[in-house]
């Protein structure tokens, strides 16, 4: 399967593990993924702060760029904020009529052209969970990630629905967790899975940003997840990244590993962890992968905290998982 | 659509400002958007509250609120909202017309995004390093001690490009934006 592949500013180097996570697993998988020739940023959050025609005269380009490929008719984007831009661009200049008119110009001065509707975006995710498939994954885990316990972090814009096409919920998305199930590991309950991670608020209003990581950190922790899968290089930096900042911040003691889900497919297909990116996190994830006999755990894992006397409570039994 | 007859210049300016933002005169006040919102409890006003002051022309107030400034775009508003209205185009709408009349009380965020986007209209490509460096210089310079052990932590790890990619198209893109921002000017 072929795709035009919009990698984002970040997975150039900010987020490199994504990135080389998803180059070592695409070609197992059978996905190629052709980079837009000339990429730019597709400005963020930013640029429709400041000026419409200019922000989405900037994502258009991008889309112009990929059309030239008249073989392919579909982009991939592994961030979900460009992801959100590249749809929303496609959307807009097909429904706002003086917007697409202003945009077409603005693309004239440089010789280019976007007929909306000509591509559709997908997220990456969308891609693994529909096109590759679920059997496909688990035909291809032959080192399955048995016993490692996954909180499942959508993040918030590829579920929302006006710009969505997977046909996921928009609270409470359920495709990473299959992609996850079908890679052998266990997928804990994470009430906050599609709750924001703030994005810039870190550098806007600390308190503000801090608390929205704090509470995400706290659901998965609350849940005993082992690590936590990202799906998008913002919200990896925030949890990540960001995690010693917030355990300062309020006193708390949090030491999850944000991996991103593609890191995860990659050490189930039996890649190495170096191949995937594994290490690159600032928040060791070596303890939690020793749980699932990788090669990388330098030193034994904590063992996990035992659990309350589970009889003590007359509680339902799990539902079995077909 | 009834409602159109309490309109303001105001509202009229916000509501063409943003995709789809005629619907903002639609509002029933029932403040799912408020409720929704993560950032909500650190805003001045409530989305719900904010359009309550659009339409009633309260243009000072809602230019100077910090709402638009602290709204992270996750669209939980919008898709909850019953009566369908744009709410995050609007919030991006809002930050544009603040911007444009240079309203807004606090700097802070707007400065962020002109920052990021200074580096993509010169290279075509957004640049971490310096976006961060140059916006904690202006707002907070003491907090960079504060994350010390993160900023080392990512360069360590090799996170950390310290020039910014330049794409080869960077004439023709400067000349598209330029475009677009007369083009803006003139809308």
């Amino acid at each position: 399967m072929k795709y035009s592949y919009y990698p984002g500013c970040s997975n150039e180097k900010f987020t490199g593990a994504y990135e080389t996570s998803i180059q070592a697993i695409a070609g197992p998988l059978g996905l190629e993924l052709v980079e837009i020739e000339d990429w730019n940023c597709c400005g963020a959050t930013e640029y429709m702060a400041l000026n419409l025609t200019a922000a989405y005269s900037l994502i258009a380009r991008n889309l112009a760029l990929a059309s030239k490929n008249k073989d392919l008719h579909q982009v991939v984007a592994p961030c979900s904020l460009c992801y959100v831009n590249l749809r929303k661009c496609d959307k807009y200049m097909g429904t706002e009529a003086a917007l697409a008119g202003r945009v077409t110009q603005a693309l004239a001065e440089d010789g280019l052209s976007y007929k909306p509707g000509t591509l559709k975006v997908r997220h990456l995710l969308d891609v693994i969970h529909d096109d590759i498939g679920l059997e496909t994954l688990k035909a291809k885990a032959l080192q399955p990630l048995h016993g490692l316990r996954v909180a499942p972090y959508y993040g918030c814009l590829i579920v929302r629905p006006e710009f969505h096409n997977g046909g996921d919920d928009t609270e409470f998305p359920t495709s990473m967790d299959e992609v996850i199930r079908a890679l052998g590991a266990e997928v804990v309950d994470f009430p906050m899975k599609a709750q924001c991670c703030g994005g810039h608020m870190t550098q806007i209003s600390q308190s503000v940003g801090y608390e929205l990581i704090r509470r995400i950190l706290k659901s998965a922790a609350d849940n005993q997840a082992d690590v936590i899968a990202a799906l998008c290089p913002m919200c990896q930096v925030n949890l990540d990244a960001f995690q010693g900042a917030v355990n300062r911040y309020f006193g708390t003691e949090t030491h999850i590993p944000v991996l991103y889900f593609t890191q995860l497919i990659g050490l189930a297909m039996g890649l190495p962890p170096r191949h995937v990116g594994i290490g690159e996190e600032l928040v060791d994830a070596r303890p939690a992968l020793s749980r699932i006999g990788s090669e990388m755990a330098a030193e034994a894992a904590e063992p996990r905290k035992p659990r309350k006397d589970d009889k003590a409570l007359p509680m339902p039994a799990p539902l079995k998982r077909a | 659509m009834t409602g159109t007859s309490l309109g303001n210049p105001f509202q009229a300016e916000v509501m063409a400002a943003a995709p789809g933002g005629e619907k903002l005169v639609a509002c029933v006040q029932c403040g799912t958007c408020g409720g929704s919102c993560p950032s909500g409890p650190d805003m001045d006003h409530t989305p719900r509250q904010l359009f309550a002051l659009i339409n009633a022309g309260e243009r000072d107030i809602v230019l100077r609120s910090n709402t638009p400034w602290y709204c992270v775009a996750c669209y939980y508003c919008t898709v909850r909202c019953p009566m369908e209205i744009p709410i995050t185009e609007l919030m991006y709408a809002l930050k544009r017309v603040s911007v444009l009349h240079k309203a807004y009380d606090d700097s802070k965020a707007p400065d962020f995004s002109k920052v990021f986007i200074r580096w993509v209209e010169g290279f075509g490509r957004s640049f971490e390093v310096g976006l961060m460096g140059v916006h904690m210089i202006r707002h907070n310079p003491l907090g960079a001690f504060k994350i010390v052990d993160m900023a080392v932590g990512m360069i360590t790890k090799g996170r950390m490009a310290f020039t910014p990619t330049r794409i080869h198209g960077m004439s023709g893109l400067k000349r598209i934006l330029a475009k677009a921002k007369e083009l803006e000017a003139q809308a």
